[in-house]
């Protein structure tokens, strides 16, 4: 009986232990990038132009440059991805041709980062003449995103019970009807939670916007969306890479604004998401 | 079938109304992939009467309900062969439009299940997709229904509640009501009270007694006895066959098939 209550005792430290190793990485993380970046943030460093090769001023148009491109990849890549996933999960029958749709799927959501930013270099930049610009970048970053979107999309749609899509066909309802009035809004937290996740992923990446639309230094706004822009995620690498002499408290700054940018951006998600859900009646 | 007296063929032409049929099924036979769920059955449905397709389980008598307004469709690995008539209009024909179909036919399901939304979303949710915007006329449709269901009086004060607050038998109840909406000209009902107590259901067959003046019902009931109860005409099914098609005081008072007459009396369930 001891003996099992010790076996149970070293479980139970062995699991904390687990957990706690997960945790604390990303407490350290956080807490370093807070603790060492905070003394940078002020509002000039959020609001001004960066000046004296970036050593000072501020980060404004990285912040925008971020926003744009997140708000880009949102408008690109929503409409195919849910689009995608209402096709695969309420109207394609099982075929070869729609296994090869999740296979390729599933693979792209495997590529890394890099290869997405060559390949829209190639498709982008250069095949279709859009430049290094916001479009390029945001539809490259939309492309990669969009595995994630599809994926949990088609998931959430086919989690809502059949029965309800019997009920409206029954009715009279043609099945768009059944899809836009009952699955749609009862998939709707699903849907929301893979799109933030794809665009959190789209926010804080640098390899894809590297060659796409990354401005290494361009202290104004973009005009168009045929400008290029700077990013949070590139500045960050410049800056700790490419510049000499950067002022540490600086990089942290910037780092602490990406994760603010970032997390905020997660917080408005659960909010939208708790809010449907209460919405939800089964 | 040997030692019936007279022939099936017989007491169909004797006991079934002459007035052209609201329902004709004709030689239907329906296969859920290789396996076989109804096999040639011929029969019509009179107007204006209740309908009961009743036998043991798996005897085709849902697979059958739900060809009436081409739910089964929906299902996928499925081959019909025969046609199945409305007022002598082929409705697998290739011209059919489905939805129009399924407005004329409505359809009750053995579970209730509300839509997500309000009671009052609940019961127009047909008609507003069949493009009604008229407020007035939609209140009006929201009155009827729920009184032709006998729900009126329970929910007057909670039409914007949410349906899924209301108890079960008032949800099988409303689900009727959602199906009336539509006016339809044939109701279709499958085991519509299975999950409720004795006195929903009396509610619910005392509703159906009403709505037969204006409506053709068919229904697959829950037990011989609510069979007994509701049944103008009755069906009997098994294994996929028609057995026997008569009145149903005929049927149940003096079965004209072996098989039939085992079932009811409950030899075998």
């Amino acid at each position: 009986m001891q003996r099992r209550m010790l076996i149970q005792g070293l479980g139970f430290v062995a699991l904390s232990l687990a957990a706690l190793v997960v945790v604390i990485p990303i407490l350290f993380v956080v807490g370093t990038i807070v603790v060492r970046g905070s003394g940078a943030i002020s509002w000039e460093f959020l609001t001004a132009m960066p000046s004296h090769g970036m050593k000072e001023g501020g980060i404004f148009p990285a912040i925008v440059g971020t926003l744009i491109l997140t708000v880009g990849t949102a408008l690109a890549a929503i409409p195919v991805g849910v689009g995608g996933a209402i096709y695969l999960a309420e109207y394609a029958r099982d075929s070869a041709f729609t296994r090869a749709i999740r296979l390729a799927i599933i693979n792209l959501a495997g590529i890394p980062s890099v290869v997405y930013g060559l390949f829209g270099l190639g498709l982008f930049v250069l095949f279709l003449h859009f430049g290094t610009s916001i479009i390029a970048g945001s539809l490259t970053l939309a492309i990669m995103t969009l595995p994630i979107i599809i994926s949990t999309a088609e998931e959430a749609l086919r989690a809502v019970p059949t029965e309800f899509r019997t009920v409206s066909a029954s009715l009279g309802g043609t099945r768009w009807q059944g899809i836009r009035h009952i699955v749609l809004p009862q998939a709707l937290p699903g849907i929301i939670t893979g799109v933030i996740l794809g665009l959190l992923r789209a926010a804080g990446e640098t390899a894809p916007i590297l060659f796409t639309v990354s401005a290494f230094f361009l202290p104004r706004l973009p005009q168009s969306p045929f400008d290029q822009t700077m990013a949070l995620p590139y500045h960050l690498y410049v800056i700790s890479t490419q510049v000499p002499g950067m002022p540490l408290q600086t990089q942290y700054g910037v780092a602490l604004v990406l994760l603010a940018l970032v997390l905020s951006l997660n917080v408005v998600a659960t909010i939208i998401r708790s809010y449907f859900r209460r919405r939800r009646q089964w | 079938m040997v030692d019936v007296p007279i022939t099936l063929a017989d007491s169909l032409a004797a006991q079934l109304p002459q007035t052209p049929a609201k329902v004709r099924v004709e030689n239907v036979s329906y296969w859920y992939g290789d396996k076989l769920s109804l096999r040639d059955v011929t029969l019509d449905i009179p107007a204006n009467a209740i309908t009961t397709f009743f036998g043991p389980a798996s005897g085709g008598k849902t697979t059958l309900l739900r060809l009436i307004n081409r739910l089964n469709d929906l299902v996928e690995g499925t081959r019909m062969t025969g046609r199945i008539f409305l007022d002598g209009q082929d409705i697998y024909a290739p011209e059919v439009h489905v939805p129009t179909l399924r407005r004329r036919v409505g359809m009750v399901f053995a579970l209730p299940l509300p839509l997500p939304g309000t009671v009052r979303e609940n019961v127009l949710y047909g008609p507003r997709l069949a493009g009604m915007r008229d407020e007035a006329r939609l209140d009006e449709i929201l009155l009827r229904s729920l009184n032709q269901a006998a729900l009126w009086d329970e929910v007057k004060d909670r039409l914007d509640g949410p349906a899924s607050a209301l108890s079960g038998g008032q949800q099988q109840r409303l689900c009727i009501a959602r199906s009336l909406a539509l006016e339809p000209e044939v109701l279709l009902l499958d085991e519509p009270t299975s999950g409720l107590d004795p006195i929903s259901t009396g509610k619910v067959e005392e509703s159906l007694f009403a709505l037969k003046q204006h409506y053709t019902i068919i229904i697959v009931p829950h037990s011989i006895q609510q069979a007994a109860r509701v049944s103008d005409y009755a069906a009997f099914f098994l294994m996929g066959e028609l057995i026997e098609h008569r009145p149903g005081m005929k049927i149940f008072t003096a079965p004209g098939d072996r098989r039939a007459e085992d079932y009811i009396t409950g030899r075998y369930g």
